[in-house]
């Protein structure tokens, strides 16, 4: 694996997607390692807000060097970046976590890639990596269906909303069973009920799927121990029932977790 | 130039070390910083068996800093000891481990099994306000404190080192505790017990509800721990709290501290451990200052 390291990334871009949220391209050598599934920690400037802020990769253009990362303002931190503009300079530190293990989708299998509300980002690069038959379902809580057409040019993409106004109404579980998607695997981003279902399905289906969790995090390479989920079986390096999200994940597979 | 520092017979190659529980074993900030420039690695508190620690969210950041409610998390000794001490080996830095339990029983397990290890020094944790049972208990009340000193230091093989809690009224009298039951040194300040509530959710933001503060906020009133502690007793004191450049470790170093820890500023900038280090230099050399022990304590 890539070294991490802190360094300097310099804005390309900013613009202003949706309502809150922001797609931002930096600039900077750790984009050279970066896979589908990764992320990296953005250091605010304001030294009030000292820890940085773990945004998922959406994605990595290798031959300009760059990371696209669309994130939600959450709060102070993420209000700060959406402040950046082209040329500005802005401390990162990566690339952090395991990705969305590719592989697992072989030519000739359906996978089906879910991405709920801020969990979609991720999704995109991931659906420019599969190289198998792939089914884009994403899910937003109303018309602001940000990266849609980013996603239409990977793979037959499928939207819910949660207000019913463009595609399905309710949630990316609803929408497998309205346009009767049968997966061989799945991927998926988003909030811990939407994954929670996914688990369920998965498991009852009995296929792979394979889940990005989220947690507050300080470190963000396994140290500090802060950002950890349940196990079902004791972990390898913490000897308890619990892994590190940021460093053993984010993404795991669903059974292997207990959410 | 002399940077080394000495702590009961232990020499460092320099007053820098790391926090417990901000730096692992020392791993996972390998990838970032040179392990051979650090004075000591002071390793995450270890138990007897394996402990699981608490629910999330375990981290919550303040104004300036950040609450943690970990629970000691942590593999057992026996792990460590195969894995996380056999790690260390291979740098020349000296190693404290820090020692956590939940009965006096516990705590003196663990320090027998460290006895014939590469562990220089051990740090016995009776500060941690994140655990329900032990730890905290012990270094809340002189009385207790002095109890388990006195037994662990009876079994200990190595030097101990009494890790302080800022939660009481008067930390000299915890100082003057552990001195009288014989510890070899102070480490202080653990974590200040702190509280964050999500006012949209009218929840509290641990699951813990209650974590431990560190980072920059803290320092002045770490300083002024260590300062007090210092004019209060002989034994040599590991400052810590807030550290995040060479200009704040050099503060607790005028205070008294003989050393210093970097702790949640690694979190932040994982290269503070060695950049602090380097910065200690450089002012000597701006000073013209040939020993570091020149400035210990010269604030009185």
């Amino acid at each position: 694996m890539a070294q991490k390291k802190k360094e300097t990334a310099v804005v390309v871009s900013q613009i202003n997607l949706a309502p809150g949220i922001y797609d931002l391209k930096i600039k900077c050598s750790i984009a050279q390692d970066a896979q589908c599934g990764q992320f990296v920690a953005v250091y605010p400037k304001d030294k009030s807000t000292l820890l940085p802020r773990p945004i998922s990769i959406c994605e990595v253009d290798k031959e300009e060097g760059t990371l696209r990362l669309v994130y939600r303002v959450a709060g102070k931190g993420t209000a700060e970046f959406s402040g950046l503009k082209a040329g500005d300079s802005v401390e990162v530190l990566g690339i952090l976590g395991n990705g969305f293990p590719v592989d697992k989708a072989k030519p000739g299998m359906t996978a089906v890639l879910l991405g709920g509300g801020i969990g979609v980002p991720p999704i995109l690069q991931l659906s420019k990596e599969l190289n198998c038959d792939r089914k884009i379902v994403v899910g937003y809580r109303d018309a602001q269906c940000f990266l849609k057409e980013d996603f239409e040019k990977n793979g037959d993409t499928y939207i819910a909303t949660e207000d019913g106004s463009v595609g399905t109404k309710g949630n990316v579980m609803d929408a497998i069973r309205e346009n009767g998607l049968v997966p061989d695997v799945i991927y998926a981003c988003g909030p811990m009920p939407m994954l929670r279902a996914i688990k369920k399905y998965a498991e009852e289906k009995g296929i792979p799927a394979y889940i990005s969790l989220e947690e507050r995090m300080a470190c963000g390479i396994g140290a500090c121990l802060g950002c950890v989920c349940r196990t079902t079986k004791v972990d390898h390096h913490s000897h308890v029932n619990n892994a590190r999200i940021c460093t053993d994940g984010p993404v795991f597979e669903a059974r292997e977790v207990d959410i | 130039m002399k940077t080394s520092v000495n702590i009961a017979g232990v020499e460092f190659k320099n007053p820098v070390m790391t926090g417990s529980g901000t730096f692992g074993s020392g791993m996972e900030y390998s990838e970032f910083v040179d392990l051979n420039r650090l004075g000591a690695v002071v390793t995450k508190g270890v138990a007897n068996v394996p402990w699981p620690g608490n629910p999330t969210p375990r981290v919550a950041e303040v104004y300036g800093g950040m609450l943690n409610a970990i629970g000691l998390q942590n593999p057992g000794i026996d792990v460590f000891m195969e894995r996380d001490l056999e790690f260390l080996k291979q740098f020349d830095t000296k190693v404290i481990v820090n020692v956590c339990g939940k009965s006096v029983e516990d705590y003196i397990e663990v320090v027998e099994k460290l006895s014939d290890s590469n562990a220089d020094m051990l740090e016995i944790n009776v500060s941690c306000p994140n655990v329900k049972e032990g730890a905290i208990a012990f270094g809340q009340k002189a009385d207790a404190l002095y109890d388990i000193t006195s037994r662990i230091k009876k079994v200990a093989k190595q030097p101990i080192i009494m890790k302080l809690s800022p939660n009481v009224t008067d930390i000299t009298e915890m100082a003057r505790a552990a001195e009288a039951a014989g510890a070899d040194a102070l480490s202080m300040i653990n974590t200040l017990t702190g509280v964050k509530i999500d006012i949209e959710r009218r929840k509290f933001v641990l699951a813990n509800k209650t974590g431990g503060m560190s980072g920059p906020a803290l320092k002045p009133i770490a300083v002024r721990m260590v300062w007090q502690c210092a004019n209060a007793v002989q034994i040599p004191i590991i400052g810590m709290g807030g550290i995040a450049t060479a200009e704040d470790a050099i503060e607790f170093l005028m205070a008294g501290a003989t050393a210093v820890a970097v702790g949640a500023m690694n979190f932040i900038n994982p290269y503070t451990t060695v950049e602090v280090a380097d910065g200690i230099e450089k002012y000597m050399e701006r000073h013209g200052i040939e020993d570091i022990n020149e400035i210990i304590g010269c604030v009185k």
